[in-house]
Order: C-alpha cells, then structure tokens, then sequence
C-alpha cells in the first residue's frame, strides 16, 4: 500500500471512534462488580458494560422483542445514521417500517459485542486494575459469552422471552448459541448464511488476518493507544483479505473484471492498476478508521472457537434436543465463506431433535455479503416466517 | 384432454381445481388426529396446512423448489428446501408417525432407496402416484403409439420431471421386496373423477381404472 494513501485516513473520524469505546452515541447498561460476567476461559470480567439501540415500542406484555445479532464487524447502529461514519444503518434494507423486522410491530434491540469497540467493554476499553486500556489483557471471549452479555442485558430490560433472535454471519451464530443455551428464551430463531462452527479454512483466513495486524510494528503488541500509534496496514490488509472472502468470484468478476483504475494501459509497477486492487485498497482504508484492531483480533478468535457440536459431545442435535423454537435457517448459493452444507448441517441436526425448522438456500451470485443486500427471496422467507411466528405468539 | 401448456419447471401435477382438493383430502382421511407428519415433496404446503387445521397434525415438509418453501413458510409451515433423494438419509428413525409421499414418487431417483426411508423414519408411510396402468395412458400408446401426455401428467417425455412411472401393480410388488418388506395397511384408488373406487373391486379393476393409488404401508 502506498503511504500516500495512508494520509486519506481520516483522524477526525478516528478520533470520534475511539470516543464510542467508552461513551458511545447509544443506551450502555453499566454492571458493577455484582453483576461480573463469567467467561468461558473461566475469568469473570467485572466491571463492564454493554452498549445497545432500539427501535419500536415494547409491548405491554413484552412478548414482541426481536433481538438482532451483528456479523463480525458490524455494530448496533442498525437502523440509523451512524455515529462515525455518518452512514445509514447496516440492515435498513430489513429493519424499518412495514419491511420484514418491522419497527411499528416490534421492538428492535442491537447490541454490541463482548470485544467490540462501539461501547460494550472490549480491548480498547480501561482495564479497571490499570486504568489503562485492556489491549491484550482482556481475557479471550467466545460466542457464548457474547451471547451471555446479550442475555444480561435482556435480563435488564425486563424481557423474559425473545419473540426472535435473528443475524447473519457471526451473528447467527449468536442466534444458534441463543437456541441451544437459552431455548426457553427463544420463541423464533433465524440465522442466516452462518454454521454452528467455523471452518479450518474460515480459520486460516482469519489466522492470516491476525498476522496481518500483529506483524504491523505500530501494533506495539497491543498497546498501541497508549503509545499513540495505530496498526492502520496491518489492520486495513486483514480487512482486504476477509473481504475476499464475503464476495463471490461471479461478483468480483462482474463488478471489476480485469478492468484498468483510471488509467489506459498496465503501469508495469505496484500501483493499483486494477479496479479489484483499488476496490479493495478503499475497503482497507475505510474501515481502519471504523474499527479497532484489536477487537479485531477478539471478534476474529470468538468465531474460530465457535463449535456448538463439540461443546455437547460432539453430536449437534444434542445441542437442540427438546427445543419448541422455531427456526428459519438460510443459505446462500454462492456462500464460500459458510457454505450451504453447513446450513444444512444445522438443518439436519435440528431435524433429528424434531425441532420445527424451516430452510431455504438462495439463488444469488453475491456470495456471503448477500444478507445485508437486496435480495427479494430473502426477504420473502424471512417476512413468511416472522408473520407466521407472530400470528402464532398472537402479535397482529 | 391433452395439456400442452407445461407447469413449472419442476412441479409435479396434482390434478387441478377441484381434483386436487378431493385428493388431498383422500390421504388427509388416512392420518390419524394429532399425530406427526412428514410430508415428502409438499408443494406450497397445501396438504400440511389442510392437516394442521382438520388433523390437528404436527406438521413438516421437505420441498425442492425454492417458490414452494416461500410458500409454504409464509402459510407458516416448516419447510426444508431438499431433495426426497438425498435428504431423508439424515432424518432418524422414527421421527415422524406418518410420513406422506403425495404425487412425488415417480419423480424420485430412487423409488426404492425412498420407500425405505419413509418405513424408517415413519411409523406408517402413505404413497399416493399417478397410475401408469390406467387405461386412458395405455390406450395413448395402444393407439397413438405416443408417450401419454394427459392433464394430470402434463409433461412432454423429454422434459418431465417424471422419470420412474409404474402401475398400481408395480408398486405392490414393489413394497413386497425383501428389502422392503412393507405391509400394506390400506388401499384406496381414485378414479378420474378424484372419487373413492369400491374396495371390492379386485386388483386389475383398479390398475386399469384407477387414475391415481394410494397406499398406507407400514414395516413387516
């Protein structure tokens, strides 16, 4: 990457972020010492906090609370301009008035994950022992202690059952780990284009992304914010190469081909002659300063410990033996990243535990990323099934 | 009665208006109140929603074709988007007290390898198919020495889905398999009006009249 391209940073923009890690422009439920979260790694984190927005009203008998779980680097800023970026919400396209999650029927939560950097405490956030930011002394998190941070948080406001818990990626893993560990909670589930557990390759591309960040020597082995530097190429690289991987072949090929970046023929050199190349650079960049690079490294590490299979002794359907939820699972065609088989592996295991499932895989050639664009047949499942879920949990 | 203009591809016919509906409500009489049902290539969910509200019925469908899962879920069914071929192997023995083949049979890969699964993973199968013994089909290739193309199977032989067609008398053979090895709890043929044909009719009665059978079968 060239430095010049480096200066395209926006300090600004930067600076407003690394605000949210403490204060953010949301609700934050603060707990104290009583309130400690018990973590798989067996520490207890205490203080810490978790940082939400919510749209609609709840309901007088709080039966129509949808909670929404973010992909890996996504954050709670759903449906409204966001607080950093100043760009609109990251699934306004199925959240909002009248579109399937509607906000005049129900009452929308999104909060940010455990190791995020938008407000819930993560490695950015002071370490109470210190007052110094965690970095890399923040114990290792995983889905479940997300999704116990997230089940805190409903516990606060009151909610004792989720009418629905629906995400795609990352967040439906949340969704899966919300079905299995607190089924009684759960009246309607959907994830979408995820897996109950991630992949050796899906770990490899996230191993790849780590490195990136740490072999960054302004990464200062995590305590870059106190020695006001920032693992911007480290960061924006492994950004780079996941998002790869949330497209398809099709969709590069369509979108870029071989098409040259304001230029008439090859450089012979390292510029970006190519559009992909330029493309891509601009993803990097633009999400530096969105997001902190150590919460990518513990967003990254809580999917790859994700295995709910494994974690009840090896068999899936173990993890759902009894359920009364009702799942709506779905696919994409030209997902590489969680390919349709590992649906499919929810699918069957949910089956075998007689659980009511339904499943539809999409026809589209936009790869992962497909669930936070327009595709009309996802949003015609997930209408079907959260009209029919909310006729059958009595919400007109 | 010929019917050129094709359905979707990869429907599988059920009769029209009104045929549908008496079909649909001869195999909804087989299947006892409150019970579990599986239904194998369910469509738009017709028949599972006509289950839940005359049965009482707990229901689940597996279907193909992504327009009939919309459907179907939308009516608020669970539905699987799979293929009868390759997807019962991965649903447990004993999941379901029925599980329900409508009009899907002949469209299957492998009839047989199905059968199986449906007496494995339901304590009772129920098998409806189109009857390649009625005689206005044989007739078509009596007389016209033609692949019979009729209302109910509406396909060219090029380009039908159906690729396994057999009698009433084939598939009585068929549950008899050793591998099979099915026990025939009731029989009903539907004529061309979708009515009841007397049960006192013997066999080659309703393999040369019946348009459509249908089958409770349970394991030996």
């Amino acid at each position: 990457m060239g430095t010049g391209e480096l200066q395209a940073i926006d300090d600004a923009v930067e600076a407003t972020r690394l605000r949210q890690t403490d204060a953010p422009d949301s609700q934050v439920v603060r707990f104290g010492p009583e309130g400690a979260l018990k973590l798989d790694s067996g520490h207890s984190l205490a203080p810490w906090q978790i940082a939400y927005q919510t749209y609609g009203t709840l309901n007088a008998d709080k039966s129509n609370a949808v909670l929404i779980c973010h992909a890996l680097t996504g954050d709670q800023h759903v449906h409204n301009i966001h607080p950093v970026t100043g760009k609109s919400g990251w699934w306004d396209l199925m959240v909002g008035p009248g579109l399937p999650i509607d906000t005049d029927r129900f009452f929308v939560i999104c909060a940010n994950v455990l190791g995020g950097c938008m407000g819930t405490t993560g490695p950015a956030s002071a370490n109470p022992a210190t007052g110094r930011p965690y970095g890399l002394d923040l114990p290792v998190v995983t889905i479940p202690d997300m999704v116990r941070s997230q089940a805190a948080l409903i516990d606060h406001l009151g909610i004792e059952s989720l009418f629905l818990v629906i995400g795609g990626s990352m967040g439906g893993m949340q969704v899966l780990e919300w079905a299995a560990s607190y089924p009684e909670r759960v009246f309607a589930a959907a994830p979408i284009a995820a897996g109950a557990r991630h992949s050796s390759q899906n770990i490899a591309f996230h191993e790849v992304g780590r490195q990136a960040i740490m072999a960054d020597p302004d990464w200062r082995r995590g305590r870059y914010l106190e020695e006001g530097t920032s693992p911007r190429k480290g960061l924006a690289v492994a950004r780079m190469a996941a998002h790869i991987t949330y497209m398809s072949e099709m969709s590069l090929h369509s979108k870029f081909g071989r098409r040259l970046q304001d230029r008439e023929r090859l450089t012979f050199g390292f510029d970006a002659d190519f559009q992909i190349e330029s493309y891509l650079r601009h993803q990097g960049l633009s999400f530096v300063d969105r997001f902190d690079a150590n919460s990518y490294l513990y967003v990254t590490r809580a999917m790859d410990y994700f295995d709910i299979g494994a974690s009840h002794g090896g068999r899936l359907a173990e993890a759902f033996r009894g359920t009364r939820t009702r799942f709506c699972v779905v696919s994409f065609t030209s997902d590489w990243l969680f390919p349709t088989a590992e649906s499919r592996a929810v699918v069957h295991a949910l089956n075998a535990a007689g659980a009511s499932v339904s499943f539809a895989e999409i026809v589209t050639d936009r790869g992962h990323d497909a669930f936070l664009l327009d595709e009309p047949e996802l949003f015609a499942i997930l209408r079907g099934f959260v009209d029919s879920a909310a006729r059958a949990r009595g919400l007109a | 009665m010929t019917r050129l203009d094709p359905l979707p591809q990869g429907a599988v016919p059920v009769g029209t208006g009104s045929e549908a509906r008496v079909d649909l409500r001869v195999v909804a009489e087989l299947v006892a109140p409150g019970s579990r049902v599986l239904d194998v290539g369910c469509g738009d969910g017709a028949l599972l929603e006509l289950l839940g509200r005359t049965r009482g019925v707990d229901g689940r469908g597996i279907e193909l074709s992504q327009k009939g899962v919309n459907e179907a879920v939308a009516r608020g069914l669970s539905v699987v988007q799979g293929d009868a071929d390759t997807d019962l192997v991965y649903y447990p023995d004993n999941a379901f007290d029925y599980v329900i083949l409508s009009q899907t049979l002949q469209a299957t890969e492998r009839p047989k390898q199905v059968l199986q699964h449906l007496l494995r993973i339901g304590r009772r199968a129920i098998v409806s198919f189109p009857n390649f013994g009625y005689w206005r089909l044989r007739s078509q290739i009596l007389f016209r020495g033609r692949m019979p193309v009729t209302e109910d199977l509406p396909y060219s032989w090029y380009d039908t889905p159906n690729i396994h067609f057999c009698t009433i008398r084939d598939f009585v053979e068929l549950t008899k398999e050793p591998e099979v090895n099915a026990v025939m709890e009731k029989a009903v043929a539907l004529n061309a009006g979708g009515q009841k044909m007397s049960i006192s009719a013997p066999w080659w009665f309703w393999n040369l009249f019946g348009e459509q059978g249908v089958f409770v079968l349970r394991r030996g």
